[in-house]
């Protein structure tokens, strides 16, 4: 029998408390009826203090008061129920249906905590996801099964670039079948709109779930958001063998929540006032991310959040920077120089990508070229700074050198179209061919023999592209008589300097 | 399955700890009834779902036995009802109140709820107890019992350790997944060592030997290489009254009977129990004389860690906490390697799984599974349980060390294991002290690292155990209580460098900021065992660093052109220093270990190169004639170029280093 309970003794903020409570059990759902207006809101108990019981309210608890409303314990867990059903639908922040398209049937239910995956039942994820984007492709791998977060700040392009990796992204292999679960928390109409017509547009709405909870929509249902979405995820990944990208957002948004939470409930709090528990927290949501041993699916997790004040070590990307395997962080200097999209590599990091790589999954130079392009743009900041000091002139010819490289890798290599879809050999090239910009003496990362099979200079070693080709005209004039030995030399030249676009002047 | 409840197995023998011992003593013949209770609800950890735990019982065909006992058990059930279960009064998160008991024991571990989870009594006030619980307590209510064990959580400790990954208690994960194939549900009961396995068994003692504690009775070949020896538990002796001849025995099985000095017998079975959190006892401790040797060329060379030493490895994320303790986990010349997962990240435990097993050891050519334990508690698993991890793994650690093994424990990552305790302080609305860290933070990191050491066992054998711990400050910074306190009790500190781990310079380990005590001590076995001259070679190439990040500065403000040539020449050997030597690629088969030998030549390489360089400054030559790209180049790619196996390709450098000063000495001097 359910019991009722017609008095409320405590509001405070999202959570509510009833004294003289008995038989309820911790994480049961409650349902608060407003008597006059019929209005229903949904809670959950999370403290039982003997017969006093604390219950965070998902709705706002504005216009309750002490006795104007009944309080019902559900005897559930939260649950939702779960079905293929649910592809292409759109729900609130606890699962209920937002879209008029009828409620989910299922027999399926289940707890949206979910629960933690044996580390024994997983599966090392390693295989690469090409997003046709060249800093995450070459220097940042996305990995299918990875929790790769995007680090962004307040007006940065982060909508833009998930958008991309949506639609470029290969997340599936052959005959498999994808299911993208899209969690808006906390964020603003436009934004939920922007993603919304990005599926459209790219033709996959009937293979999206989305849970939106808008920035005016109640602040605790911004924790239940995306345990709903991950349970979702982990549904169609892990019973129907789906291949699941979720892409989450804000994740700050739901870090403040919280907070507020945290703070009703007067916890201790631990930096900036967010709770102690925060860590264990976001790692309930982000370790459901992943693959299995056993089983076909996957679920790839682009959580995205906005760094207040830019600051990477504020609790928020701090607490998530080491639980996700990796980070895309956005800088704002590149956005401001129309930099699309704007990834500051260097503190960028997939931590998944050195088993995803390399022979027999991208190229076999992949790992060291991406090692050196790091460590070569890493020295373009010192000698940047330098060059604000000494001005560029006075720069050593190595250094000058470095900031040509830094300027072209910036303009070619990070800076694309936002349709721009380029293959992993493209990526990897251009990164050869940048690189051909340095002294060799200055790759210190790559092995003789890399250097020799993929630099483009070493074709006639001048240590610049067109200048090679130019030679590679001149020697095969000279060798016009015989022109089969010329045409041998120009594929030689073709094939040692391949895919990239030049024109010999 | 775990212990304590299951009383009537336990071998006489088991040793509770100084402190409990007495009250165990005179308690534990009225704690058997409840004890055996357990035994009847939740047989072999089976999952036993909740409410159905007699219907399932009932249906069970008995032994004339377990009949009888099943009727004792159901009467004194009755009584017991009233007299020891607690009920649950408050829950809030792995925080559970409850009342009723008084007769419960601090530090013992319970049963809560209907599912059995599994906790642990933390705070005993007159009738009121407060619990932390190791597993998921959603789905609890108020009114249900909590169930007395009688003792200490434990763990369990003998063969079947090895090659094994379990969870903070002691629970092992390839048997959870066998009840649950992808999650971790709550309620799944008391598991640990196997008890089917038969290991072979050989027998050291006779009947009429006398045995004195951590005496050695019988030794199994657990692993192709690992002999794992039993030994007598501490505070047991006597005589061998019986003992089993060699064979296959499962670990329940009694191999020796011993009487003591007042007539008991005391069983010894393949393992013995001890509980966690006390650390066993040994004859003494001896000071660290030896090196642990990683293969990593900035920790052997430069900051070394000592067998029986602690170290700690702060850094913010994705600095290489995690690839350095895993580097240290698969090529660290320790005989055991127990490495603790406490609240980090599930993948990095499943590559542990994949990986190791595949790798081979330098030294013993066996896969370096054989020797490893693993214990998992990722971030998304109970936090309770987080906070036990840490003493499940340094109990194991102690063992193996008592049977003179050298044993390296990892645990990656304390803070997650201290942010545990908060948490948990927190729940109890304990006094926060920094940052809301409990006020007895820094004595709980130091009884942790005091668990380390270099000793001589209860039976003579000399041991040890070398703490690495990794910690990760909350945004990077190093003056967080937990690095402070921990940064007090270790003696070697791998402080790693957020701007070199940008740079991709791996491992991102801060020359500057590192330190290592051991380096006096161990400064005779490197004079002995590596060079005569390696301490001095040591500490002149970290001057020359020192030198570097000065000049740095300089360069910064006026450009390295406008240095004067000595320090130019400083500063080019440093890069060598750097690239050529402190970076190490974990990913390359030839780099990703490499014997102390090749370090020293690597590094006498450079300091002969710099050497030269010096005498040709004397002669008035410039740095820029003397820098050589294509020396530099061989260098930087020695540790490339040049097998660990066959070494003599640094002398092949080395001449022609010489040719080259030859070279120039003649064209200046002419
Ligand atoms: N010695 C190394 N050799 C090569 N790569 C390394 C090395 N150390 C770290 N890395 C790179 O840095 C990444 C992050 O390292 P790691 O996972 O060890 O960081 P962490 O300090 O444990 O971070 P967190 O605190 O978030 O767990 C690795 O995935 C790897 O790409
Ligand atoms: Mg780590």
């Amino acid at each position: 029998m359910k019991k009722e309970y017609l008095k409320i003794d405590d509001i405070n903020g999202p959570l509510i408390q009833i004294d003289g409570v008995d038989d309820v059990f911790y994480g049961e759902v409650v349902d608060i009826k407003e008597k006059a207006s019929g209005q229903m809101r949904k809670g959950k108990v999370i403290k039982i203090d003997g017969e006093t019981v604390t219950i965070q309210v998902f709705q706002s608890t504005s216009g309750l008061s002490s006795n104007n409303a009944k309080t019902t314990f559900t005897g559930e867990a939260m649950e939702i129920p779960v079905s293929e059903e649910m592809l292409g639908r759109v729900f609130n922040g606890i699962g209920e249906p937002i879209d008029n398209g009828g409620e989910i049937y299922s027999e399926d239910t289940r707890n949206i905590n979910g629960m933690p995956i044996n580390p024994m039942s997983r599966q090392y994820p390693r295989n690469f996801i090409q997003t046709g984007i060249s800093s995450i492709d070459v220097l940042t791998t996305l990995i299918r099964g990875q929790k790769l977060p995007i680090f962004s700040g307040n007006g940065l392009s982060h909508n833009e670039l998930a958008a991309q990796i949506v639609r470029q992204a290969k997340i599936t292999g052959e005959g498999e079948d994808f299911a993208i679960v899209f969690c808006a928390i906390g964020v603003k109409h436009d934004d939920e709109k922007f993603f919304r017509k990005t599926f459209e547009d790219a033709g996959v709405m009937d293979h999206v779930v989305m849970y939106v909870n808008y920035a005016d929509d109640p602040v605790a249902e911004r924790t239940t958001a995306p345990r709903a979405a991950l349970t979702t995820a982990e549904y169609l990944a892990f019973d129907k063998g789906m291949n699941v990208l979720v892409v989450m957002s804000d994740i700050t948004a739901y870090a403040e929540a919280l907070r507020e939470i945290s703070s009703a409930r007067e916890e201790v709090p631990s930096r900036k006032g967010y709770p102690g528990y925060m860590y264990s927290d976001l790692a309930s949501l982000y370790e459901r991310a992943g693959m299995l041993k056993d089983k076909k699916g996957s679920i790839t997790f682009l959580p995205i959040l906005t760094m207040p004040n830019d600051d990477i070590t504020h609790p928020i990307p701090d607490l998530t920077g080491f639980i996700t395997e990796g980070q895309v962080v956005l800088g704002r200097d590149l956005e401001q120089r129309s930099i699309y999209p704007p990834i500051d590599i260097l503190p960028s990091l997939s931590r998944l990508m050195k088993d995803g790589i390399g022979e027999g999954y991208t190229r076999e130079d992949h790992q060291d070229l991406a090692n050196q392009l790091f460590a070569a743009y890493s020295r373009v900041q010192e000698v940047r700074d330098l060059s604000q000091i000494m001005g560029e002139d006075d720069l050593s010819e190595t250094d000058k050198s470095y900031m040509k490289f830094g300027r072209e890798f910036e303009k070619r290599f990070l800076n694309q179209e936002f349709d721009e879809n380029r293959t992993i050999e493209e990526s990897l090239d251009l990164g050869w061919e940048l690189l051909s910009i340095l002294p060799v003496t200055e790759l210190d990362r790559l092995s003789p023999k890399l250097i020799d099979k993929y630099l483009p200079k070493t074709v006639y070693g001048t240590g610049d592209l067109r200048a090679d080709l130019k030679k590679a005209q001149e020697t095969m004039d000279e060798e016009v008589k015989d022109v089969k030995k010329g045409d041998k030399k120009l594929e030689k030249a073709e094939k040692d300097a391949p895919n990239i676009e030049y024109e010999v002047s | 399955m775990n212990g304590a409840h299951r009383k009537q197995d336990i071998p006489e023998a088991v040793v509770i700890p100084e402190t409990e011992n007495a009250a165990k003593a005179e308690t534990s013949a009225e704690e058997k009834p409840y004890v055996s209770d357990k035994l009847e609800t939740a047989p072999d950890g089976e999952m036993v779902p909740a409410g159905k735990t007699e219907a399932k019982d009932e249906e069970e065909t008995l032994t004339p036995d377990e009949v009888l006992t099943k009727k004792d058990l159901k009467r004194e059930k009755a009584e017991k009802a009233k007299r020891v279960n607690g009920v649950i009064t408050g829950i809030n998160g792995p925080v559970v109140t409850g009342t009723g008991m008084a007769n419960f024991k601090m530090r013992e571990m319970v049963m809560v709820g209907d599912k059995k989870l599994i906790g642990e009594v933390i705070i005993l006030d007159g009738d009121i107890g407060t619990i932390q619980v190791y597993e998921e307590t959603e789905g609890l209510r108020t009114g249900e019992p909590i169930l007395s064990t009688g003792n200490p959580l434990s763990v369990k400790l003998g063969p079947g350790m090895l090659k094994n990954m379990f969870d903070g208690i002691q629970r092992p994960l390839a048997k959870i997944k066998e009840k649950s194939p992808i999650f971790i549900p709550e309620g799944i009961g008391l598991m640990s060592l196997d008890e089917e396995t038969e290991w072979e068994t050989h027998i050291k003692v006779k009947v009429g030997d006398k045995l004195t504690p951590g005496q050695i009775y019988a030794t199994v070949p657990e692993t192709l290489m690992v002999e794992h020896k039993l030994m007598v538990p501490p505070d047991v002796s006597g005589e061998v009254i019986e003992a089993e001849a060699d064979g296959k025995y499962n670990i329940e099985h009694t191999v020796v009977k011993i009487k003591d000095q007042d007539g008991n017998i005391k069983e010894l079975k393949l393992y013995q129990e001890w509980p966690i959190r006390t650390p066993r006892p040994s004859a003494m401790r001896l000071e660290p004389t030896k090196p642990l040797i990683t293969g990593q060329r900035i920790i052997d060379t430069f900051f070394p860690i000592a067998k029986g030493g602690t170290a700690a490895i702060p850094g913010g994320f994705g600095t290489g906490k995690t690839m350095t303790q895993h580097q240290l986990a698969k090529w660290s010349d320790a005989d055991i390697i127990i490495y603790i997962g406490c609240g980090e990240r599930g993948n990095e435990m499943t590559e542990v799984i994949e990986d190791f097993p595949k790798l081979i050891d330098p030294r013993s050519g066996k896969s370096i599974m054989e020797r490893t334990v693993m214990i998992a508690n990722t971030s998304n698993m109970p936090v309770a349980a987080r906070e036990a991890s840490i003493y499940t793994g340094i109990t194991m650690a102690e063992y193996f060390r008592d049977m003179g093994y050298d044993v390296a424990i990892m645990a990656d990552s304390t803070s997650r294991w201290a942010e545990a305790l908060r948490e948990i302080s927190g729940r109890l609305e304990e006094m926060p002290a920094e940052e809301g860290y409990p006020a007895y933070l820094s004595s709980r990191i130091a009884e942790f690292y005091e668990r380390g050491g270099a000793v001589k066992s209860l039976s003579g054998e000399d041991g040890s155990i070398s703490i690495i711990g990794a910690v990760s400050p909350a945004g990077g910074d190093f003056s967080e209580p937990v690095t402070e306190n921990t940064k007090r009790f270790v003696n070697t500190f791998l402080g790693l460098d957020k701007n070199l781990a940008y740079a991709r310079h791996y491992p991102a380990i801060n020359w500057l900021s590192s330190y290592s005590g051991y380096m006096k001590t161990l400064g005779e076995w490197y004079e002995d065992n590596v060079a005569e001259d390696a301490v001095d070679l040591r500490n002149k190439m970290l001057d020359l660093l020192f030198q570097e990040s000065k000049l740095q500065e300089m360069v910064m403000l006026i450009g390295e052109e406008a240095l004067p040539d000595d320090q130019r020449w400083v500063i080019d050997i440093s890069k060598l220093l750097r690239v050529g030597f402190l970076q190490q690629n974990a990913f390359d088969k030839e780099d990703t270990y490499v014997p102390m030998e090749k370090q020293y030549k690597m590094l006498k390489l450079i300091d002969h190169l710099y050497e030269k360089g010096l005498e040709g400054l004397k002669k008035g030559i410039p740095t820029s004639v003397m820098k050589n790209p294509e020396i530099e180049n061989d260098i930087i790619k020695m540790k490339y170029t040049i097998p660990n196996k066959d070494l003599s390709g640094i002398d092949k450098i080395q001449d022609r280093i010489d040719r080259f000063f030859d070279d120039l000495n003649r064209k200046y001097s002419s």
